[in-house]
């Protein structure tokens, strides 16, 4: 086992952060604790890597007490916090070459692992600039590099992808996906779940302090498989009465989303038409309506009980204030 | 080995990155030969002036060289988030904080001499125990530094480090025996003079540099070492309840 946490709490103040969370990481496997912001990722990582104390609960990195010998198990891991936390007025190459100097290793070999990197991560022509003006997600990348330079088996990526732009996402998911393949353990936090059901093998639900459900992706989306959904767009996305629709078809499950679509659920093959056609006898117009396939965010919502738009907004607009 | 090249990458990053920025040079040399100067004129500039005046100003170059920089290599960093990759590292917490306090002990010193360099144009510095005096210097950079360290511990902005650290070195300044000997304080001021490390640094440098000293070197050195460990492991403690929650 990589991780092996039990009953681990840490409260701030009157404020119970992290409640008696427990998870096992095996080696190798990709873990993703999934919650809204504020749900105690940050503080489970935190606690993990020897930024913060637990109050209660024990901590097991490798075959290390990582509560009680804190600096002997920062050997073992790589950290990616949330926010970028290299030096600005060091270059792209000196940050790599510094934080390899941590881990005590000797000038050539740093030197060598950096440009490695650099080159990894399509960084070398922002080699010798300064970190400070560097994009969001070249920061991120460096960030990331900084993590592993010095090739630990475990690895803490928080909120990885928070802030920066699509095309860069995307690179960093598929580099996170290459790391784990090359066997690094990785836990992952991210608010994201469609990234979270991407990458991750298995999943942590997060939610005020504590964690919800623990499965592997395929487990959590099973009772889904069994689910028909359909999303139906109104030409003008505002409130409908949905209890008409709810008398003509009892076995359905109707519910307006925000985004003023009309999302639909049942047991049994869904027949679009009948719906659309009621919808438009009411006065309602439709523009389009879809089959869609169940996703985690619908094991999200249901097991959470957080609307998972809503977390989605809430965490692109503390990445845009950053 | 791998935590002294730790070391010496943590130390050489912020000499490249702070110490030896031209802002810092020039402060480093115009602050302790503008003390210098001042007081030269004030005391008409005899032989005997330059060498009373030399532990005094020797004192105060540390004392600012030292702390002002503290407030920038650690109070900015822990602002700026990079302090926590430090923290992140598996290099223990001792050996990292005399690291990054290392920049600002050597500024401390290199300041320490610039109004030598000036008093040796200006008089004869045969007679000066260097013995005693480089000692000294170091001890009293390092317990100037632990200050600063303390003080950057102590606080979460920059411009409050600076303010905070005023509150520290002027009353130092004023009460170490400097301006006026401590004989001559009010009797109620007079044990704060000796609650402080400047008070002893200024003391055993004024014996290396005119011979004339109101402690024994044995207390005086002593001391001063004391206040270095005490006010480093205080830091230490601070920074392990403020800094790792």
């Amino acid at each position: 086992m990589a991780i092996r946490v039990s009953g681990l709490s840490k409260a701030f103040d009157d404020v119970q952060a992290v409640a008696d969370v427990s998870f096992e990481v095996s080696e190798g496997e990709l873990f993703g604790l999934l919650g809204p912001n504020g749900a105690g990722k940050t503080t489970t990582i935190n606690m993990l890597t020897g930024l913060a104390r637990p109050d209660s609960g024990s901590i097991v990195i490798g075959e290390i007490d990582g509560a009680e010998n804190v600096k002997a198990a920062q050997h073992l891991i790589g950290v990616v916090p949330d926010e970028s936390n290299l030096y600005p007025e060091l270059t792209g190459m000196e940050n790599l070459t510094f934080c390899a100097s941590l881990y005590g290793i000797r000038k050539r070999e740093r030197t060598k692992r950096a440009r490695q990197l650099l080159g990894d991560f399509g960084l070398s022509d922002a080699a010798n600039r300064k970190f400070g003006g560097y994009s969001k997600g070249m920061k991120r990348k460096l960030t990331i590099a900084a993590g592993i330079i010095h090739r630990p088996p475990i690895l803490f990526l928080d909120e990885p992808t928070t802030g920066i732009d699509v095309a860069s996402a995307r690179q960093i998911r598929q580099l996170i996906a290459a790391l784990n393949e090359d066997g690094a353990t990785i836990l992952l936090t991210t608010h994201y779940i469609e990234e979270a059901e991407r990458l991750c093998g298995r999943i942590a639900f997060i939610v005020r302090g504590r964690i919800v459900r623990v499965d592997a992706v395929p487990n959590l989306l099973q009772p889904l498989h069994e689910r028909h959904v359909a999303v139906i767009d109104l030409s003008e996305p505002a409130p409908i009465e949905i209890e008409p629709l709810i008398s003509a078809f009892p076995d359905d499950r109707f519910e307006m989303l925000r985004t003023g679509q009309l999302r639909v659920e049942s047991k049994e093959p869904l027949a679009v038409g009948p719906i659309v056609r009621l919808l438009e006898e009411a006065g309602i117009e439709v523009s389009e309506a879809r089959r869609v396939r169940p996703s985690l965010e619908d094991v999200f919502v249901e097991v959470t009980g957080i609307e998972a738009d809503a977390m989605r907004r809430e965490k692109e607009r503390v990445g845009k204030s950053e | 080995m791998k935590r002294w090249i730790a070391f010496w990458n943590i130390l050489a990053k912020d000499m490249r990155s702070y110490y030896l920025k031209p802002p810092n040079i020039s402060w480093g040399l115009i602050f302790p030969f503008a003390w210098t100067g001042m007081f030269l004129i004030r005391s008409g500039g005899s032989a005997g002036d330059v060498l009373s005046l030399l532990p005094g100003v020797m004192a105060i170059s540390i004392l600012f060289g030292t702390t002002s920089m503290l407030a920038v290599t650690i109070t900015f960093e822990k602002k700026g988030r990079s302090f926590e990759r430090l923290l992140l590292a598996p290099i223990p917490l001792d050996l990292l904080m005399l690291a990054k306090t290392a920049g600002a002990v050597l500024f401390g010193i290199a300041n320490a001499f610039v109004p030598v360099g000036m008093a040796a144009f200006l008089v004869d510095l045969s007679g000066v125990a260097w013995a005693v005096l480089v000692p000294t210097v170091v001890l009293l950079a390092l317990s100037s530094t632990f200050v600063g360290l303390f003080v950057a511990v102590a606080v979460r902005e920059v411009f409050e480090a600076q303010t905070f650290s005023n509150f520290f070195r002027f009353p130092m300044i004023f009460l170490c025996g400097l301006f006026f000997p401590i004989e001559r304080l009010p009797w109620a001021i007079r044990p704060l003079s000796y609650a402080l490390p400047l008070t002893y640094g200024v003391d055993a440098m004024r014996g290396a540099v005119i011979g004339t000293r109101s402690l024994p070197l044995a207390v005086d050195l002593p001391i001063l070492a004391a206040f270095c460990i005490g006010l480093f492991v205080l830091s230490l403690r601070n920074i392990r309840a403020k800094w790792i929650l």
